[in-house]
């Protein structure tokens, strides 16, 4: 979907877990998500620093929307 | 039996109206067979005959691909006839074109059959092959009476609506469909003699080719994000509670659209998750973990972003077809570019 | 380690105030089976329901299926870690129920539960609709939770096999086989001329309803090993899996896995089996390389040429597959890879999520997304109005005449990717 919704010049990113399926299949930002049943979470936090973990995700997603890039890039 | 009654397409040059002189002929249509529409009603003998004769100049079909095919669907229209043929085409690429296209909008048109031949390099082979036959044909013309024979006998069985086999042995142009069949053996014992071929440097037949999936050229980044608007769409199936589009756990067939216009964050049963491919505890007792609304919506507040959108998007990816997402995409990033959305944040599960 | 197969093929089974087997028809006393079941207390009721080939029956919605097994001789017993203790199995005799199999149903747990037919076009995609299928209907008590009602279902499942099966101790086989596992120094002075040739056996491993267990462990905190394939016979290798029906690994698969019996078959003769290797699908990206690096370096410990590599499920499991082969075939081991597809109702679509341009040898087990209507049957044993919720059901699955329509990945075991039945796909 991400691809499809990037062709129509929207710049898109991928949050997800598993990177190397996402990379095959063409997406072109892609930032690595926690764990497949909770791509932006983390249990095992509390409430308040999981809200924290999830900005700083974000601020990343954000980042990745500003870049002009010429090819897939992952973001960390 | 009656006998089945043929139209014909061909192109300047086999329809005998002259060479790269004539290739901007406008089409036109006569009422009975040319050239190697003689030798194939020869073939046909008392079952079949070619009642009409569409020919066209291969520059001005290609130049003109719309006009063109509307104008020969025109001259068809109102006429009685059974199976549509085109070609052979051999490796003349305009020519190809112009077959495989009119083959397709005749059977899509009319609900006849209709059946082409080209070499299977010629670019038409590629293009129109899903929906209708593309036999194989020779690369020039010296394979005419061998190409001819096989279009005729293809088509009397598609007319008669007989079971028509796989590509290799039928020799046609694959349509790009996977279809099921059941084997003699079984999937392990045709595993273990596959690596055995392997091993020993045999030559071996994959059942499954690895699929080359196309890339997308990335758009351009945003240049002032604190004034954008960022629209959230997710394939982890998280949905308000009692799923009101009732999105199926696998193989999605559609997408929601919900407003979060009043929403800043995803409280545990007014929101869950109907994905089935993975654990839904953690999604259910707080789906931010799976669409991080209440964070962006934070970011918002903070003024890293000018919106978030309105709207966010949802549908499951569990056994989701690849053309099923593709669509959906297609279909979001169009309503996105119609609300002026500037980005997008996708999470997948 | 050797192991001995009996197999005692059940032509029928019925009700009888006592359970043996005689003449091949295997007679059951529901009453004393029922109170062994019901030692659980979060079972309320159980009631039992037998379909036999060609009848006229729908079961639905099946969660588990498992081999009667039952270990006559040799140490443990079948199902360690379930009904017995931990001790390695794989050695000694074991009876096997042929042409008969336990069948878990009752109140859905989760749903991706499936449906066997017993005759119609339904039962063509399965090898259940042509055995004799015994099946416990399990009632939970109320207000149970799916983690425990999943796993009273499950190991209700195990006991009904294992107590099937002991009625056969005394039996003598119609058929028997006997399988040697040699140590691998033996094997390779045994048979220097021949392919050395691992079967790497990927079992799912990703939180509820998605989860295996070996020896009683949960498979999520394995690391790849080795073990022999006569103790996957034994029953080592549970299913606690509701993946898609289609495609995921009921317990009856494993331990009549046909990769292993295959390789064993040919054993000595065209390859030499070296061993298996299990390793699971994590949810993790770091584990699943984690997992992918010690299948490869121990595939190469073992001196392995060739490897066949059984996935289960699909969708990010086809990344641990991908890396599996990637990193063998990097380290010049051949491979085969066993799979499925998803290729959409039209076949188009690109049926795998994951690809790697290593993968040159593939076995397909079909395409998941094939739309079936199946005529309605005379009775259904469960619950019909689960087909719309499972997987590969949708709202108005159920006709107004009982039919339904439903894609291939509704049916149990249809597409099951250790290559266990004989569909595959071919480009049209």
């Amino acid at each position: 979907m991400v691809k499809a919704i990037e062709a129509q010049g929207i710049p898109a990113v991928h949050i997800c877990t598993i990177v190397p399926i996402s990379q095959t299949v063409g997406a072109n930002r892609i930032l690595p998500g926690v764990a497949i049943p909770y791509p932006t979470g983390n249990p095992y936090l509390t409430r308040n620093e999981e809200v924290a973990m999830r900005k700083k995700m974000l601020l990343t997603a954000l980042k990745a929307l500003s870049e002009n890039i010429d090819s897939q890039t992952i973001f960390d | 039996m009656n006998k089945i009654k043929y139209v014909h397409y061909l192109n300047q040059f086999y329809g005998q109206i002259g060479g790269e002189d004539k290739a901007d002929q406008t089409p036109f249509i006569v009422p009975n067979s040319v050239g190697p529409g003689k030798e194939i009603e020869k073939l046909l003998g008392d079952e079949g005959e070619i009642v009409a004769t569409i020919i066209c100049g291969d520059t001005y079909y290609g130049d003109n691909l719309q006009e063109a095919t509307d104008t020969i669907i025109g001259l068809l229209k109102g006429l009685d006839f059974d199976c549509f043929i085109a070609g052979p085409a051999f490796n003349a690429g305009r020519y190809g074109m112009a077959c495989g296209s009119i083959s397709e909008a005749v059977y899509k048109n009319f609900n006849k059959p209709a059946v082409t031949s080209m070499y299977h390099e010629n670019p038409g082979s590629e293009i129109f092959n899903k929906e209708i036959y593309i036999l194989k044909s020779g690369k020039s013309a010296v394979s005419m009476r061998k190409d001819i024979d096989k279009l005729v006998n293809f088509s009397k069985r598609l007319v008669r609506d007989e079971y028509i086999g796989f590509p290799d042995e039928e020799e046609y142009i694959p349509q790009g469909r996977r279809i099921n069949v059941q084997m003699e053996k079984t999937g392990a014992v045709r595993a273990v003699d596959m690596l055995i071929k392997k091993i020993k440097g045999m030559d071996f037949e994959t059942e499954l080719p690895m699929p080359v999936f196309d890339r997308v050229r990335p758009a351009k980044g945003l240049e002032t994000i604190s004034k954008c608007t960022i629209a959230l769409v997710t394939s982890g199936g998280i949905v308000p509670q009692g799923n009101p589009d009732k999105i199926e756990s696998a193989n999605a067939s559609k997408f929601g659209k919900y407003n979060i216009d009043n929403v800043n964050d995803f409280i545990e049963n007014e929101y869950i998750t109907v994905h089935g491919g993975y654990d839904p505890v953690y999604a259910l007792k707080d789906p931010d973990r799976v669409l991080p609304l209440d964070a962006l919506k934070q970011l918002e507040l903070d003024g890293f972003i000018g919106k978030v959108f309105k709207y966010f998007y949802s549908t499951v990816g569990n056994t989701t077809a690849v053309s099923s997402a593709k669509r959906f995409g297609e279909e979001i990033g169009q309503d996105l570019r119609n609300n002026n959305v500037d980005g997008v944040i996708l999470t997948s599960t | 380690m050797k192991l001995e197969v009996g197999r005692v093929k059940i032509k029928d089974a019925q009700f009888s105030e006592k359970t043996y087997i005689e003449d091949n028809v295997l007679y059951i006393n529901k009453t004393e089976l029922r109170k062994y079941l019901m030692e659980d207390e979060n079972i309320q009721d159980v009631n039992f329901e037998i379909a036999k080939p060609g009848e006229s029956v729908r079961i639905v919605p099946v969660k588990d299926i498992v081999q009667p097994i039952y270990k006559v001789s040799g140490p443990g017993q079948v199902f360690p870690g379930w009904l017995s203790d931990v001790e390695t199995v794989g050695e000694g005799v074991t009876n096997l129920l042929d042409g008969c199999a336990v069948v878990t149903c009752g109140k859905m747990v989760n749903f991706q539960e499936g449906i066997i037919d017993m005759s119609g076009p339904g039962s063509e995609f399965n090898s259940f609709s042509k055995s004799i299928n015994f099946v416990p209907l399990i009632t939970p008590i109320p207000g149970l939770e799916k983690h425990p009602h999943e796993e009273s279902v499950r190991v209700a499942g195990l006991k009904t096999a294992y107590y099937l099966a002991r009625a056969s101790k005394d039996v003598k086989p119609d058929e028997v086989e006997v399988f040697n596992y040699d140590p691998i120094n033996e094997s390779s002075n045994l048979y220097p001329q021949l392919p050395r040739v691992v079967y790497v056996y990927m079992i799912q491993s990703q939180g509820l309803m998605h989860d295996n267990y070996v020896y009683g462990l949960d498979a999520k905190g394995i690391l790849p090993t080795l073990i022999s394939p006569t103790e996957v016979i034994d029953g080592i290798i549970v299913s606690g899996n509701c993946a898609a029906p289609c495609h995921k690994n009921a317990t009856i698969h494993h331990i009549n896995n046909p990769v292993i019996y295959d390789l064993m078959r040919r054993h000595g003769k065209e390859v030499n089996f070296v061993g298996v290797i299990i390793t699971n699908e994590h949810a993790m990206l770091a584990f699943k390389k984690r997992g992918a690096f010690f299948t490869n370096k121990l595939a190469r410990l073992i001196g392995a040429e060739g490897a066949i590599i059984t996935e289960e499920g699909g969708g990010n499991p086809e990344t641990d597959l991908m890396l599996n082969c990637k990193l063998l075939e990097k380290s010049n081991i051949k491979t085969v890879l066993v799979t499925d597809e998803y290729a959409g109702r039209d076949g188009r679509s690109q049926g795998l999520a994951d690809v790697t341009i290593e993968a040159d040898a593939v076995v397909t087990n079909g395409n998941g997304n094939m739309l079936l209507n199946l005529p309605a049957m005379e009775k259904v044993i469960g619950h019909i109005e689960s087909v719309e919720t499972i997987t590969g059901g949708f709202s108005g699955s159920i006709h107004e005449d009982g039919s339904i329509s439903v894609e291939l990945a509704s049916i149990m075991g249809s597409l099951c990717e250790l290559g266990y039945e004989r569909l595959t796909t071919k480009l049209k």
